[in-house]
């Protein structure tokens, strides 16, 4: 490394890292975004995160093919979303309880089946390198940026524009505030409910598939710690908006990243604390951002309900 | 209708099995043969029993930290790290009173067990009453915190310089670990958790403590409205089931480990949880549920000795018993005379 950045690659560092981490947060969260707006709450996106990034990595190690490993995460994350979906629909199960059965299966499953992942290597999604034009390897590092990150700047805005502007964006926004509105308007809650589910559960399964095949890039048990858990109280702080999703996510990645970029600078003292920061983050964020006596006004109201 | 919490519960079970049993099936083996063998490993012999009560030990304790909060109406999944910051409390402590009698190592060791687990828990339910945080993620959240102090101590300041391959605080000290009971290979965390899970249940059904916590878990605002205290009954009953983790994560390091180290955070917080939901938040049935569950994870090795299954396995079964007993839900006040309309997990 010629030219060195000295204590300036620790900013450079967290920026870089936070693009990486923040991607499966920003999937999650979004997912959950879309499913809360409807008026549901799906706590097991940690599951479904584990098995994304599973089954990502299984399908590109079969395929050859990342972005069918994507596609595949996708796929299983839209199958758990619709199961926890259905069973939600039946009367009296409780959706929160649900999600933490759901986060015992989907953890438990992504183990069983991915025992004989941890051996090999499957193909990796590539990056862009915005970096090209320095030869300061620092910079380059910090620099490529993951496609899938792209596709979730991207998303944040589209999804606010399609809840806020769209048909179907009304239709989920009514069944979250009132589903006996909307029953009134001669639409199926139910079936809106388990459709926004299942479609949350195909973004989280995305993000899984980000873990396992760019960054960190291998399938192994200790892949996710909590992602798919602080995104969804991520999405209290973002109070319900996709665009606040986005500037979330961002905050949340570069917390995570404090502990691995001091590390690269040499930097080790405390390593195992720089790690919690993410998690402190998020009960500070969430300690600040509730209230005792009432609940934000950008709850959607059918989730007052099932608390 | 006083049998539907047993009925349902128990085809629950039977269905997840069934279901357990396909997914055997996919990986190749013969059902009947695991179900078998499962059954041997977990019940099948006096020494298979004993690993059974060995395993049921800490969820006694661990299911308790969801009970005794679910009787006011939280959802608290966050034994794992009150277990965990148990056992790191319980070990610091042990090793800085070395020196001192057994008794005054053990006590102090135990004393801090509970404490760093009340205030854990205890926290969770603090934020929720003060602040009205989400208590389901919060609890869950420390955890992660918990068990990031943990790593941090057995690697950093508390580590003992001559554990290399595996991190650890220094050991308690043979002497001064605790037995088993007389004529059981067990330690004494099975007598100490069923008399607590009776404790609890005491608290819970025969108190005014426990019938204010109804209360407050039936109807917030009318237990505010008739003069109870609705903050101080939640920070206790969650500063209670944290206790109760702690002392779990404690007797790990008393009778079990002898010291702390990555091994404590083993899933014992989160099985606690499914425990709990299993006995429907019923402290006197935590008993039999979690020698039940015990028993599911002491099958774990020989299902991987005899049939090369993952260690995982117990997860997945675990798993589909949790979302076929939250399902099976639906089911409660839709049964008439035996004529149960069957749920699709």
């Amino acid at each position: 490394m010629s030219a060195t950045l000295g204590l300036w690659g620790i900013p450079l560092a967290v920026l870089g890292g936070a693009t990486r981490v923040s991607t499966p947060f920003l999937f999650v969260s979004l997912g959950e975004c879309l499913t809360e707006r409807s008026g549901r709450v799906n706590l097991g996106l940690e599951g479904t995160l584990v098995m994304g990034a599973m089954s990502g990595y299984g399908v590109s190690y079969l395929t050859g093919s990342a972005w069918l490993g994507v596609l595949g995460a996708g796929v299983i994350g839209w199958l758990l979303g619709a199961l926890h979906g259905f069973i939600c629909g039946k009367p009296r199960v409780n959706d929160i309880a649900l999600g933490i059965a759901m986060m015992l299966l989907g953890v438990g499953l992504a183990f069983f089946l991915g025992k004989p992942l941890i051996q090999p290597t499957a193909p990796r999604l590539g990056a862009i390198p915005f970096g090209s034009f320095s030869d300061n390897l620092q910079l380059r590092a910090a620099l490529d940026v993951n496609v899938l990150f792209v596709f979730g700047v991207a998303l944040a805005p589209l999804l606010h524009f399609g809840l806020q502007n769209t048909r179907w964006g009304l239709v989920v926004r009514t069944v979250g505030e009132s589903a006996e509105a909307a029953r009134a308007l001669g639409y199926d809650v139910n079936r809106v409910r388990l459709l926004a589910t299942a479609a949350g559960g195909f973004l989280a399964g995305v993000g899984g598939s980000f873990l396992s095949l760019y960054y960190p890039g291998s399938w192994n048990e200790g892949l996710s710690s909590g992602q798919g858990l602080m995104a969804v109280a991520l999405v209290i702080f973002a109070r319900w908006s996709p665009k606040r999703c986005l500037y979330a996510s961002l905050l949340f990645g570069g917390a995570g990243a404090i502990g691995p970029a001091l590390q690269s600078v040499g930097i080790t003292t405390g390593y195992y604390l720089w790690n919690a920061a993410p998690y402190v983050l998020t009960l500070a964020i969430l300690v600040a951002s509730s209230s005792a006596t009432r609940a934000s006004a950008d709850m959607p109201a059918e989730l007052g309900v099932a608390r | 209708m006083k049998l539907e919490p047993l009925l349902i519960p128990l085809f629950a079970l039977l269905a997840s099995l069934a279901l357990f049993g396909v997914f055997v099936a996919l990986a190749g083996q013969r059902p009947l043969d695991v179900y078998f063998e499962m059954y041997r490993g977990a019940f099948g012999t006096w020494f298979s029993f004993q690993n059974t009560l060995q395993r049921a030990c800490p969820l006694l304790l661990t299911a308790l930290c969801t009970a005794l909060p679910a009787r006011a109406g939280l959802v608290v999944i966050g034994g794992e790290g009150a277990f965990v910051v148990g056992g790191l409390a319980a070990a610091a402590a042990g090793v800085a009173l070395a020196g001192t009698p057994r008794g005054v190592i053990l006590g102090g060791l135990f004393a801090a067990g509970a404490a760093a687990g009340a205030l854990w828990i205890g926290l969770s339910g603090f934020l929720r009453a003060r602040r009205g945080v989400n208590e389901t993620i919060s609890s869950l959240l420390l955890t992660y915190i918990g068990v990031a102090l943990l790593n941090h101590f057995v690697e950093g300041p508390l580590r003992d310089p001559e554990s290399l391959n595996k991190p650890s605080t220094r050991h308690i000290g043979e002497a001064n670990m605790l037995g088993s009971i007389p004529g059981l290979d067990v330690h004494w965390g099975l007598a100490v958790g069923v008399l607590a899970c009776i404790a609890a249940y005491v608290l819970m059904e025969r108190t005014v403590f426990g019938f204010a916590a109804a209360l407050v878990g039936g109807n917030t605002r009318a237990a505010r409205l008739s003069g109870i205290g609705v903050a101080s009954i939640v920070v206790t009953t969650c500063a209670l089931g944290g206790a109760a983790a702690g002392v779990a994560g404690a007797f790990e390091v008393a009778a079990v480990h002898g010291r702390a180290n990555a091994s404590l955070a083993a899933g014992y917080g989160y099985t606690g949880v499914l425990v709990s939901f299993l006995a429907r938040h019923n402290a006197l049935a935590v008993i039999p549920v979690s020698i039940f569950l015990g028993g599911i994870a002491a099958s774990g090795g020989l299902l991987q000795r005899v049939f090369g299954l993952p260690d995982a396995t117990v997860s997945v079964l675990q798993g589909i018993l949790f979302v076929v007993l939250i399902a099976s839900d639906t089911l409660y006040g839709r049964i008439r005379w035996g004529a149960a309309k069957g749920a699709h997990a």
